[in-house]
């Protein structure tokens, strides 16, 4: 039975400032309105891309989408950051409304977005849990049934009559999670982008959502973690620039979203007039290139990355080298190499480096180059920062834990138990 | 378990009519834990608490019967011009409230709202009913007021029938300031000025309503101007009913219904109209 029907769903956005001059904008538009003219303001931007700067004043989040979720399944959501995903849970969950298009829902929809929504500070946890669960659509008969449950689930019994701004923050999500879990929807949302950044919140919901399904509810995956959505779901779709690019089952859609990644993220190439840098050097491109042993065009846990760096030097007999930083997301610098010593003399002229980095080596994750071009291995010419940005995906076998890995390197060390 | 399932179609907008009165009752809990809230968390961590309902409107009054009482002399016929006052802020500041609160709701909600569907109305609905609260603590120290300067033969008193009626004027206040304040907080979400022309216009409202002057003070075309503010007719109603002044208005009472009721209406689509769409305004 299909549970989620999505036919030729429409969002569009409109962009920049809402509401300077939109009084005499609305005034002119219905003016040209009712004298049956077009609409003087409506420029509408080809596709979503938040890589270049949309040309119209509206864009459209998501163009088309169709696709339908039988009882008890399953469904993994992937895409990048503004590929839409989003802003369809928002429709789905009827924060906003669609521009155009129909979905049809059979039964109740909760979102495990909304953990803590409404939360009153001032408030103790047992009128929380009443108010929130309220929020969420339950009534007060309902709550009252399932307190002492959430209570126990949410282990802050002690703390029950306490306000809860003098909760930790781990009670405090707890019991906000607590509510959430006891809702007990037909179309459970899960999106796992939000929950980022606590482990055991995390597997919460991952058990909570293996439990929904189990109990034959349907239950919709919006995740990042390629793992979890291979290992958790039957069936994904791939939203890119606000289309569904593919679907089907979880390894299919996830390899199609590892080769579809932005190539251009993975290089920049410049004009000598344009390039970044100053009177003693400019730089002309870098590129990363994944080296695998399949050939594929994926940066994951497995495969070497290979940096070319082609840059212009003013200087002349310049004895320099270049100094590489690797970078993490979250700014700490994962490490530093050099190029050869003692460094070569370089003439006039175009310069290639090429630097690669072995697989197995860096975690999962985000990460960026920056590098200098330095003198005498004393004094840099220039600072080309942040000249590349990257995302490594996980890709492991043979383990049931989908958490990531902490940590920035994940080197392949010998590592046994022997019997 | 199949029969509880209930079906819903998302479709872009719905029908102007569409607006789910019926979907409210469905979350009347959530309205009264609203109220609750709104209670709770206001005076929580004052010390006077709800003292508060009591010490504004004497202040108030005070001030008033030294302004406009004792230095502009305005004459409250034969009302003690303090409790003249007294009365009209009480009536006055439930529906203000009612009001200005109730016009926030959308931008005061953002964050919320962005999150979780739950009908919106639920939030002035229950801000009109916190309201009721303080105008209950209100009234009574009004009563109680009344009493000393009835007892003390500063005042005299002459309750009339008419005075049954006054759940009617608390209901049309409410209905009114729930009615404008609606239609406010949706139009806000688009022209964000109009926040800052209801915060003094509610004030100058007050000086059009006749609080801190009977509507018999004035004539000519001030008078007639008066007659279309739909609050005059409930002030000067419920201090006829309370002192035998001025005269019972069944016409204006008509007029302010009906006003109440368009205007009611009016906010209602037009509340509904916005609420679809103002996640992607703000």
């Amino acid at each position: 039975m299909e549970v989620i029907k999505v036919e030729h769903l429409y969002k569009q956005y409109r962009l920049g400032q809402v509401g300077t001059g939109s009084l005499i904008q609305d005034i002119n538009r219905w003016w040209h309105k009712i004298r049956g003219n077009e609409d003087p303001y409506e420029v509408i931007s080809e596709i979503n891309d938040r890589t270049t700067q949309a040309k119209g004043d509206f864009v459209w989040a998501l163009e088309d989408i169709n696709f339908t979720v039988n009882q008890g399944e399953v469904l993994g959501i992937i895409g990048r950051n503004g590929a839409g995903k989003s802003s369809l849970l928002k429709i789905l969950s009827k924060v906003t409304s669609p521009t155009n298009g129909k979905i049809t829902l059979n039964g109740r929809v909760a979102s495990l977005l909304e953990v803590g929504t409404g939360f009153n500070p001032e408030l103790t946890g047992r009128e929380n849990i009443y108010l929130n669960g309220a929020i969420l659509g339950m009534t007060k008969k309902e709550i009252a049934r399932k307190f002492d449950e959430i209570v126990s689930f949410s282990g802050v019994e002690k703390y029950i009559d306490t306000p809860v701004k003098r909760y930790s923050s781990g009670m405090y999500v707890r019991l906000a999670f607590a509510v959430a879990a006891h809702l007990e929807p037909e179309i459970l949302i899960v999106d796992e982008v939000l929950a980022v950044g606590d482990v055991d919140f995390q597997k919460k919901c991952i058990g909570k959502m293996k439990d929904v399904a189990g109990a034959g509810r349907t239950v919709l995956f919006v995740s990042h973690n390629m793992e979890a959505v291979k290992n958790l779901c039957a069936r994904a779709i791939l939203l890119e620039h606000g289309t569904i690019v593919s679907e089907g089952s979880p390894s299919h859609v996830i390899e199609s979203y590892l080769n579809n990644r932005n190539k251009a993220d993975w290089g920049r190439c410049y004009d000598e007039h344009e390039a970044p840098g100053n009177e003693f050097t400019r730089l002309k491109s870098i590129a990363l290139k994944p080296l695998r042993e399949d050939g594929k065009p994926m940066i994951t846990v497995k495969s070497s990355l290979e940096i070319n760096i082609s840059f212009w030097n003013y200087v002349e007999d310049l004895v320099a080298n270049l100094s590489l930083h690797l970078y993490a997301a979250t700014g700490e610098c994962v490490f530093n190499v050099i190029t050869q010593l003692p460094p070569p003399t370089l003439g006039v002229g175009l310069h290639h480096a090429r630097c690669v980095i072995p697989k197995e080596l860096l975690n999962s994750g985000i990460f960026y180059v920056s590098f200098m071009l330095v003198q005498d291995t004393a004094k840099p010419l220039f600072n080309f920062d942040e000249v590349l940005t990257f995302e490594v995906e996980e890709e492991r076998e043979n383990t049931n834990w989908h958490g990531k890995f902490p940590g920035f390197v994940r080197p392949n060390i010998d590592f046994k138990i022997s019997s | 378990m199949e029969t509880l399932r209930k079906i819903e179609v998302i479709t872009p907008k719905r029908g102007m009519f569409d607006v789910r009165l019926h979907e409210l009752w469905g979350y009347r809990d959530l309205i009264l834990l609203f109220v609750r809230r709104d209670f709770v968390a206001q005076y929580k961590q004052t010390i006077l608490g709800p003292l508060w309902f009591i010490i504004q409107p004497v202040l108030t009054a005070i001030m008033f019967y030294v302004v406009f009482g004792k230095i502009a002399a305005i004459p409250t016929q034969h009302v003690h011009p303090f409790l003249f006052y007294f009365t009209g802020l009480t009536v006055w500041s439930y529906f203000s409230e009612c009001f200005t609160k109730t016009s926030g709701t959308f931008v005061a909600n953002a964050n919320l709202f962005g999150k979780v569907y739950f009908p919106r109305l639920t939030v002035p609905i229950s801000i009109v009913i916190s309201g009721l609260f303080k105008l209950l603590i209100q009234l009574l120290i009004l009563i109680v007021l009344i009493g000393i300067f009835s007892l003390s033969g500063i005042q005299h008193i002459s309750i009339h029938w008419t005075l049954v009626l006054f759940p009617v004027y608390v209901i049309l206040m409410a209905f009114m300031g729930l009615g404008l304040g609606i239609l406010f907080s949706a139009l806000t979400t688009k022209y964000r000025d109009l926040s800052f022309l209801l915060t003094f216009g509610v004030q100058l409202l007050m000086y059009a309503t006749p609080i801190i002057y009977p509507l018999s003070f004035t004539s000519g075309r001030i008078h007639d101007a008066l007659a279309y503010n739909p609050l005059t007719s409930i002030l000067e109603n419920v201090r006829y009913s309370i002192y035998g002044i001025g005269q019972f208005d069944a016409f204006g009472l008509l007029y302010t219904a009906s006003f109440t009721l368009i205007v009611l209406i009016f906010g209602i689509l037009v509340f509904n109209r916005i609420e679809q769409s103002f996640m992607d305004t703000v």
